[in-house]
């Protein structure tokens, strides 16, 4: 299932008029716990203000006056809104429900995936087509208006910052990669510097990033081969190919999981083919 | 008066890059204050899913968002199509601020704008309704 047709529930710790306030202890580790399975919570207490509803369906959960909870029902857009009287509950049989749950909404399994995907900020972009150019993946499209987007961030591989490093504006964030400015934090003119430099690293290493991964592959290919030297030039391919992930912080579980010299030359012509492309049309739209 | 700011906690379920003591920190005391709050798992993982719940959360009216890098939280809500207002938003970084500070602010009632400045309109972004097909 895409991650875009994934349903969601929202969990509402209710403690207004009609319900008693939850024991400290009680209300944090049912916080806690719907937060570590993935799920949205409001606690609404009648002081300060929360989002207004939309169509998320809607379990309330409260210690009720006289443990009768209010009727749930269904909106006419299908979501649902159902109560819970947890009272008494311990924390595990809390847990259980949110379990439970999750199973009748299908709401995502936290952890099954990271979010890891790039994120550009548009106050930095000048819309030059690198990082679609650069994208075996498919991750980079353009919109209507031949702007970069971020189309398919499903397709983006964990861990991997790499077309944050071919962005000459430091513009592509990853929110939870460790460091900065890629995480989010401000850019820097040094930062600057130093993006534009390892983008000169790459283009030291051979200037076609791809012909050096598929380099990896042919050295992959070529484990059993007696030739000496052919061997040796391999190594030293192989070097700098580390340098270059080193440069880009590619994880080597990326490097390892790409697919074969020949899809990698096919991906890439299409994937400049679409920047050039999106290029060509912006300029026209422009004028 | 006017209206106290909303207040969304993110709790960057997926990923260990806000410190566990500090986001245990803010969301107990959240939990012990007696105010209410919106929070979210991972902001980062409703905004790939393009969850609609976030222009819920975006919402009107000021809002105070406990997470990380304010340029982070910024393009997240509007690669989701939901566009944070500049002028009505305050994100506390979890990522670099101690618990006790970030706590502070949220129960301080005073509320200080900070998303970085930049173009003056996120509707400068393309929205996903605005999607070209990927071919
Ligand atoms: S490489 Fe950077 S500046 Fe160029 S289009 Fe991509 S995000 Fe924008
Ligand atoms: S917005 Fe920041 S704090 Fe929240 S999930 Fe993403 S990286 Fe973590």
């Amino acid at each position: 299932m895409s991650l875009k047709d994934q349903s969601s529930l929202r969990i509402v710790v209710y403690e207004g008029a009609g319900a008693t306030p939850l024991g400290p202890e009680a209300r944090f580790e049912l916080l806690s716990a719907a937060l570590e399975r993935g799920f949205s919570v409001t606690r609404a207490t009648g002081r300060g203000s929360v989002s207004p509803s939309d169509r998320t369906s809607l379990l309330v959960v409260g210690a009720f006056d006289a443990g009768v909870p209010p009727a749930g029902g269904v909106g006419e857009d299908g979501s649902t809104v159902r109560f819970h009287d947890i009272a008494g509950m311990g924390g595990r049989a809390v847990a259980d429900l949110i379990d439970q749950a999750r199973s009748e909404s299908g709401a995502p399994v936290p952890g099954a995936w990271k979010p890891w995907f790039p994120v550009i900020d548009f106050d930095r972009c000048t819309n030059c087509m690198q990082c679609l150019s650069f994208c075996l993946f498919g991750v980079y499209g353009v919109d209507a208006g031949h702007k970069i987007q971020v189309q398919n961030n499903d397709n983006c591989k964990t861990n991997c910052p790499a077309c944050s490093r071919v962005c000459p504006e430091a513009a592509i964030m990853f929110p939870k990669y460790k460091a900065g400015p890629i995480n989010g934090d401000v850019v820097s003119d040094q930062d600057l510097q130093r993006e534009k430099m390892k983008v000169d690293i790459s283009g030291l290493l051979g200037g076609d990033v791809y012909s050096l991964l598929r380099e990896r592959s042919e050295r992959a290919k070529s484990r059993f081969s007696k030739e000496r030297d052919a061997d040796k030039a391999l190594t030293e391919r192989q070097k700098c190919l580390t340098k270059l992930a080193q440069a880009g912080d590619i994880p080597a579980e990326v490097l390892m999981s790409l697919p074969s010299p020949e899809e990698i030359a096919r991906r890439a012509e299409e994937a400049k083919a679409r920047a050039r492309d999106a290029l060509e049309a912006a300029g026209g739209s422009r004028t | 008066m006017a209206e106290p700011a909303r207040i969304l906690y993110c709790h960057c379920a997926h990923a260990q890059v806000v410190p566990r003591d500090v986001k245990e920190a803010v969301l107990r005391r959240l939990s012990d204050s007696g105010v209410s709050f919106e929070a979210a798992a991972d902001l980062c993982e409703m905004a790939a899913r393009n969850d609609p719940a976030l222009v819920r959360l975006a919402g009107e009216g000021c809002v105070q968002i406990a997470a990380c890098y304010p340029r982070a939280v910024k393009w997240l809500f509007a690669a989701a199509g939901a566009p944070l207002d500049p002028a009505r938003t305050q994100v506390l970084n979890m990522r670099t601020a101690p618990a006790e500070e970030i706590a502070a602010a949220l129960a301080s009632g005073t509320f200080t704008p900070n998303l970085p400045a930049g173009k003056p309109l996120p509707e400068d972004a393309p929205s996903p309704s605005k999607a070209a097909p990927a071919s």
